[in-house]
């Protein structure tokens, strides 16, 4: 054991080069942060200022009046906020349950259709029929444009997250226990829902967060259905707000019009659209980069399963 | 006689353990379902659609009505835009696979020797943050820095070198380096991960009978770590091979805000099947870029499959 602790002592690298690399990750780290602290210090600026300097880390006056606009009117980003907050709630749940149900039944090797329905979803990873076909069955079919439903069914039944599952009920639901609760004369249901899925909880935490994460920043899906302002959620208003440049000033106008009950060019010139829309993505960023450090162990998981096993 | 009466027999007692089996096993076909149906609908429903590609949709005639045009669409498709697609989708592909490899091996090899582990798990913490953002976030940032009103390059950095400010969104010869430089920026970390989760499975006593040898560090990385990881270097760079002819929507739509003086250097065949969806009247034009893709995707898949299978079969696909 000393002498173990020896030569990992001897082999490891001379201060000098720990110096260097450490400081390349401290670059590399603050390539990673400062982005974003440029975007939270033009969200805090003053609109004026902004004009003066242009974008800088280090606002020339702070002003919140950014955000307290955005938090003034709840039209102006609760809606959106509720919107993504349910699409993610109810694409996380039944993303689980569903693709926790295909999974366990393909998972079983006594299960005659198994490798029929494993070809099912292996076809899908391999072959799609592209957007536009897509498209057509959404829109023209099912006739789901401008509807929550198509912001949530197209993020539902991913192949990848079933075969993590199999793989890992394969790997950690031991057969005997599921072959003596069926001799007990235990249901298929009664044996999924109180032994498969209490030893199956850390991979239904990797698939809970991936799919909280698609769902929270999806734009595609309302990009491609979604026309009905109310139906717009976080990423999709502020996706208009950059691509459109005229959208959140019509937006703010129609606030500035319904508080102060007259519109006037004046007034849609004196709102702060610049800081308002980067206090928009500080907002927008959402829960998640407060969480994912902590919740990193379940992601590398889902990775290092996934990337070779997909 | 016999023996056709005794195949009928055969086919019958067939016939009856399959409805047996699938009364035995209705719970699981139950569980099965709703998968199953959600499959049909995002993936089988629109596999069909791929007629359409070979049609001119006429919308007041239905899909089915519409009159088949051979490979006109395809024809007009290759006769337009489908070298530029295809060339900026399979290059910006390439250099994410083969530049990404060298940047994740680096990082991974780098963070694992660094002498305080947790320090080293703090700069892995803060590396995959990228990762965590939606492209509409990623497109806000670039613009935070290249905005040529506002942004942070041409106001601050361009003055202080004495240069002219650039209108970084309408020059296309920039986003030939902007494109990668964030693509890795958003990737690089969580992919390393992958890496360094195989370093650490390396056997540690290969490293200590390496060091009673006399080998340095640098010998250890190249004749012990590096080929310990070849096995994941291949499995991941052919899987990437295989996605060779899908473009990322959000990088190449978001990140340049579909400015279409970009478009020589930024459209991919994802963004150019948005796009046209958009607006071109006729599904059949747009369906067959879309087709076009599938099937050279798909072909690149199998194929790519086929290599990992005969180098690892363990990490084959299917």
């Amino acid at each position: 054991m000393k002498n173990k602790s020896r030569v990992t002592e001897y082999n490891s690298i001379s201060g000098f080069s720990n110096v260097v690399l450490n400081a390349c990750f401290i670059v590399y780290s603050l390539a990673c942060i400062l982005p974003l602290a440029l975007i939270l210090s033009i969200s805090l600026s003053d609109e004026a200022s902004i004009i003066n300097t242009g974008y800088r880390f280090i606002p020339e006056s702070v002003s919140l009046k950014s955000y307290a606009f955005l938090l003034k009117d709840p039209n102006m980003i609760g809606r959106a906020y509720a919107v993504t907050i349910f699409i993610m709630v109810a694409g996380v749940v039944l993303n689980v349950i569903i693709n926790s149900m295909y999974a366990y039944a393909i998972s079983r090797k006594d299960f005659p259709f198994s490798s029929f329905f494993s070809i099912v979803i292996l076809i899908t990873l391999l072959f799609n029929g592209g957007i536009p076909m897509f498209y057509y069955v959404y829109v023209r079919i099912l006739h789901l444009k401008d509807s929550l439903l198509a912001l949530l069914l197209p993020g539902l039944g991913a192949g990848f997250y079933i075969f993590v599952m199999r793989t890992y009920f394969r790997q950690n639901v031991p057969v005997e226990i599921i072959e003596s609760a069926k001799m007990d004369g235990a249901k298929e249901t009664k044996i999924f829902f109180s032994l498969v899925l209490p030893l199956s909880l850390p991979i239904l935490a990797t698939v809970s967060l991936f799919s909280a994460i698609y769902y929270w920043n999806d734009f595609f899906n309302s990009l491609l259905f979604i026309e009905d302002r109310k139906l717009y959620n976080l990423q999709y208003t502020m996706q208009r707000a950059i691509m459109n440049m005229e959208f959140i000033r019509r937006q703010l106008s129609l606030l500035a019009s319904s508080s102060a009950s007259q519109i006037s060019r004046s007034v849609s010139s004196q709102v702060p659209t610049e800081t308002v829309r980067m206090a928009m993505v500080i907002l927008g960023i959402g829960p998640i980069i407060i969480l994912y450090p902590f919740l990193q162990k379940y992601f590398i998981k889902g990775l290092t399963v996934g990337s070779i096993k997909g | 006689m016999m023996q056709q009466l005794g195949q009928c027999f055969n086919e019958n007692r067939k016939r009856r353990t399959f409805i047996k089996s699938l009364i035995e096993y209705k719970g699981l076909l139950l569980f099965v379902l709703p998968g199953f149906i959600v499959v049909l609908i995002n993936n089988y429903l629109p596999m069909l659609g791929v007629i359409m590609a070979f049609k001119r949709v006429d919308n007041t005639l239905g899909i089915l009505k519409s009159p088949f045009v051979g490979l006109d669409n395809f024809k007009f498709l290759f006769m337009t835009d489908a070298f530029r697609i295809t060339r900026n989708t399979v290059l910006y592909n390439l250099v994410g696979i083969f530049i990404g490899l060298l940047l994740n091996l680096i990082i991974a090899i780098t963070i694992n020797e660094l002498l305080n582990k947790f320090l080293a798990r703090v700069y892995q913490t803060v590396i995959i943050l990228p990762y965590f953002l939606s492209f509409v976030v990623i497109g806000y940032i670039v613009y935070a820095f290249l905005s040529p009103v506002h942004g942070f390059v041409n106001f601050s950095i361009l003055p202080l070198l004495g240069m002219d400010k650039i209108s970084w969104y309408t020059e296309p010869i920039y986003w030939i380096f902007i494109l990668p430089l964030v693509n890795f920026w958003v990737y690089c970390g969580m992919e390393s991960v992958i890496y360094l989760a195989a370093i650490t499975g390396i056997d540690e006593t290969l490293y200590e009978s390496a060091v009673i040898d006399g080998a340095n560090k640098r010998q250890q990385i190249v004749h012990i770590t590096l080929p310990m990881l070849t096995p994941v270097m291949i499995v991941l760079t052919l899987l990437g091979l295989g996605k060779i002819f899908r473009g990322n929507f959000g990088l190449f739509y978001q990140v340049p805000l579909s400015n279409a003086a970009l478009f020589p250097v930024t459209d991919v065949i994802d963004t150019y099947v948005y796009r046209s969806l958009v607006t071109m009247p006729d599904f059949g034009m747009v369906t067959a870029a879309s087709v076009y893709q599938s099937v050279v995707g798909c072909i690149m898949l199998i194929a790519a499959n086929m290599l990992v299978k005969r180098i690892s079969p363990q990490d084959a696909i299917f």
